[in-house]
């Protein structure tokens, strides 16, 4: 019996779907597998784990507070990789963002008692600019000189780390405590709890305004991919940068507007999570969404509004795996999708032939 | 070996092979036969399925039907290696050589022996003798990326000779050649032969095929439709009717034409390849409208840098103008605007891109202009409407036009390449070896083309490798030999010997040496005979 791989060149549009979900499929059944050589019981797990992300209107909502930060780095990376540029550094611009937020608050740029209608606004602004110029950095050592985008990404990551943790203990410490002081009302994004006088229903609902950001940005995303002549390049870039240039494109130019841009995807999440969830600056204000987004865009298969859906996904197991197990079995099942994803692909792209071998002359 | 007439038991045999692709049967209950000894050709138009049936032979697909005899005995190739182990191999057109390593470095590549300590000098006397047994001139000792294309199949073939094969496919071999090297090509192939090995000759072109080949065996639409015929009881417009099921245009006719004002100038062109070695050595030329100019050159003297230079997409010293505006030296987009259009050498890489869309690929150059455009935004239905228009025109063969452009066929490609170029209106055309591997009717629809636009006025730069078309198509005539133009020609004084000597360098007392770089624009007319 042998075993060998033939490309394929007949897979219609809906085949790489399939097998997307195929693999997840795949990944669970096997995530369970483990599940239960450790002596848990898959079926209950993962009971409890639906249970726990969509049980109810509460833990829904704190899915979609999970999934927020993941939607918006989850589309840096899935426009970045439309690209064929490998931007892994959504957790830099992510942090970076989140860093420029704070700084309009903390700073400060504004001065106190600046209403919201302001401040979050030139937050989102802050955010967006701070991730943004994260992401101009491999972008333009990209285009003007050839440097490894991975490897710039990759670095900066560590040092967006640093720069944060410098101004979480220093500059901006509260009283020597690695976060900051808690920002002003003005200064969180409104929360569907905020309501809850005028609603009492929606009590407790810790659903934020960066939710609307991360669909936003995912529609403006597959219009402007889908239906623009700027979409229209940067497709024909990522298929075929040869056909591109002789298009007439500059490529060079894309090159840095899509890492300006997908840095500033990242950094408004960034924005986000200061604003809507943690309300102050503080180390390890990111798990690795920046890293988790990487998974999310391949999942999407890059499609923007698939990213929305996709990242849902992901806060359901970030959030109720932590419900099982506070690191191992949750990060195992990450890995075990991302493993089973790499795998859809050589199939999507081969096919496997099993046969027995007749006769060699 | 026994000598093929008394051999009963063919070196290769196929039975009734069937392989399938989607929508389409590549092969349908094919058979062939390679006696010992013999140069067997296999004919048929691109998608006639004569690639897909070597490839079988030579183990890269697998048959869903039928069954493959090796001297009488049944095999399986699971691999290209399995095949070359069991003596079979093919030489394909594009080559598979590591430039920076030496000839026998390339040849021991991937052989189990030497197993451990590499005694270059013993390989290289082997590599040496067995080159001289067989008359492929090359240096065993030279580096990959200093020889020329005819010395790199000569390498391809070494390979597969010092692996012991006694079956060689050749898939196109002379589409890269002079016609100097075909010669010598077709020595080498008698001299295997003579030594009792069997030869698959693949190819488009007639002549040739009538000049090696023992056997012809022709394919079309998936089938045999003639087997083993002797050339001796064929003819080229048999051949050609059985290729294409229809008497086959010899030539398209070109009427005689006055050409309009120059379009396209030239001046003192010198630029690098992309190894920064110098390709352009001062070159001048002009195109006028309603003139088809031909550049004769063997691959890899500076033509594919020419029409980079022409067309924005490499940088050059001296200028380059079309309709009086410059455009060298700016990036592509600009000779677009200014009524470039590019047919370019490689369809699949640069003139398309492979998986998008064969709407998406035919408004690539049209999506920055109304109606396509609109304000930011690209309007859908406008787009498709401007692709059906096409798809019908230019009669492109695809299911859709939101089908993906990698699922064309060549000639499919070709014209969807073709239908977008034109439709942008353009002054000049740059065409860059624009039939390379199509078959018969899709080179007679690009000539058409092709002189349809030089009727409506647009100057055309052919560059071609094809001498044949070339002299059908062309009012002018000039030769390219290692950056410089070696010669110039009108039609009417152009003379195939002439031109083959200087595409090879070796014309200095033959033919009408032009000195280099001096084409002026009043002289390019460019025969020293005046056309009568």
């Amino acid at each position: 019996m042998n075993l060998s791989l033939e490309p394929r060149t007949d897979a219609p549009r809906w085949f790489a779907t399939a097998m997307t979900v195929a693999a997840f499929v795949f990944a669970l059944t096997l995530s369970g597998l483990i599940i239960a050589l450790v002596g848990g019981d898959p079926i209950r797990s993962y009971l409890h784990i639906v249970g726990a992300a969509f049980g109810s209107v509460g833990v829904i909502s704190d899915t979609l507070v999970k999934a927020t930060p993941l939607i918006l780095t989850g589309l840096a990376c899935a426009l970045a990789f439309r690209m064929r540029l490998w931007n892994i550094g959504a957790e830099g611009q992510f942090l970076l963002g989140a860093w420029g937020a704070s700084a309009v608050v903390l700073a400060p740029i504004l001065p106190a008692g600046t209403p919201a209608i302001v401040v979050i606004p030139v937050m989102m602004l802050a955010g967006a600019v701070a991730g943004g110029l994260w992401g101009f950095i491999p972008g333009i050592l990209r285009a003007r000189l050839g440097v490894s985008e991975i490897i710039v990404t990759l670095m900066l990551n560590y040092v967006a780390l640093s720069w944060v943790q410098f101004w979480v203990f220093g500059p901006w410490s509260e009283g020597g405590f690695q976060q900051t002081d808690a920002f002003p009302r003005e200064a969180w994004l409104p929360r569907l709890t905020d309501f809850a006088n005028a609603v009492p229903a929606l009590g407790g609902l810790t659903v934020h305004l960066g939710l609307i950001f991360g669909i936003v940005a995912a529609a403006i995303m597959w219009v402007a991919i889908e239906r623009t002549r700027w979409g229209y390049e940067i497709r024909l870039i990522g298929d075929s940068p040869a056909a591109a240039r002789y298009a007439g494109i500059d490529i060079k130019r894309r090159i840095v507007v899509v890492f300006v841009i997908s840095g500033a995807l990242a950094g408004l999440g960034g924005m986000s999570e200061v604003s809507g969830v943690v309300h102050r600056l503080q180390d390890h204000i990111s798990p690795g969404y920046g890293f988790t987004a990487i998974i999310i865009a391949y999942l999407a298969r890059f499609g923007p509004l698939r990213v929305v859906v996709a990242s849902i996904l992901f806060g359901a197991l970030i959030l109720a795996g932590r419900e099982i197990q506070p690191q191992g079995i949750p990060a195992m099942i990450q890995g075990v999708i991302l493993f089973s994803l790499v795998g859809a692909d050589v199939l999507i792209r081969y096919r496997i032939r099993f046969e027995r071998r007749l006769a060699t002359a | 070996m026994t000598p093929p007439a008394v051999a009963p038991v063919p070196a290769l045999e196929a039975h009734g092979i069937v392989k399938a692709f989607p929508g389409i049967v590549a092969n349908d209950e094919v058979d062939f036969d390679l006696r010992t000894g013999e140069i067997h050709a296999l004919l048929g138009e691109n998608g006639a399925g004569k690639s897909t049936l070597m490839n079988i032979l030579a183990g890269l697909y697998r048959p869903d039907a039928g069954e493959i005899r090796l001297d009488g005995v049944p095999v399986v190739f699971r691999s290209p290696r399995d095949a070359i182990m069991a003596g079979l191999g093919m030489v394909h057109q594009h080559f598979t050589l590591v430039p920076s390593q030496t000839v026998t470095e390339n040849i021991l590549l991937g052989l189990d022996r030497p197993r451990f300590r590499l005694d270059l000098h013993r390989s290289e006397a082997e590599v040496g003798r067995l080159a001289g047994q067989f008359g492929l001139r090359v240096d065993p000792r030279a580096k990959i990326w200093q020889l020329s294309v005819g010395e790199q199949q000569r390498v391809e073939i070494l390979k597969m000779l010092y692996r012991g094969a006694r079956i060689l496919i050749m898939d196109e071999p002379t589409a890269v050649l002079a016609p100097q090297e075909v010669e010598e090509l077709f020595r080498t192939l008698r001299s295997m032969t003579a030594d009792g090995r069997s030869v698959v000759f693949i190819s488009h072109k007639l002549s040739e095929v009538l000049a090696i080949a023992d056997r012809i065996t022709v394919m079309r639409r998936g089938r045999v439709t003639a087997a083993g015929l002797v050339p001796a009881e064929t003819s080229t417009t048999d051949l050609a009717r059985r290729m294409v099921g229809r008497e086959a245009l010899e030539s398209v006719a070109r009427t005689p034409q006055r050409p309009g004002a120059r379009v396209l100038a030239v001046r003192d062109v010198a630029a690098d390849n992309d190894r920064g070695l110098p390709a352009l050595r001062s070159i001048s030329l002009d195109v006028a409208a309603g003139e088809i100019v031909g550049i004769a050159a063997v691959a890899g003297n500076g033509q594919s840098e020419l029409a980079q230079v022409i067309t924005g997409l490499r940088p050059c010293s001296g200028s380059v103008t079309v309709g009086g505006e410059e455009v060298a030296n700016r990036h592509a987009g600009h000779a677009i605007r200014h009524g470039v259009a590019h047919v370019p050498e490689d369809r699949t890489g640069v003139g398309s891109a492979p998986n998008l869309s064969v709407s998406d690929n035919l408004i690539m150059k049209r999506y920055r202009d109304a109606p396509v455009a609109r304000g930011w935004f690209i309007d859908d239905t406008a787009a498709r409407t401007l692709a059906q228009e096409l798809k019908d025109e230019y009669a492109i063969a695809a299911p859709s036009i939101d089908t993906e452009a990698r699922l064309l066929s060549g000639g499919n490609l070709q014209r969807l390449i073709f239908a977008r170029e034109i439709d942008s209106g353009p002054r000049l055309m740059v065409a860059v070896q624009p039939t390379r591997g199509l078959d018969v009717g899709a080179i007679e629809a690009v000539h058409r083309v092709l002189l349809a636009r030089r009727e409506s006025g647009t100057a055309i730069l052919l560059i071609s490798e094809d001498l044949d078309e070339i002299l059908a198509l062309a009012d002018r005539v000039d030769v390219m030999f290692e950056g410089r133009i070696a010669g110039s020609f009108s039609a009417e004084t152009a003379d195939i010997q002439e031109i083959g000597l200087l595409m090879t360098g070796g014309g200095s007392e033959a033919g009408q040496p032009v000195e280099t770089g001096a084409v002026s624009g009043a002289s390019s007319g460019g025969a020293e005979r005046p056309p009568a």
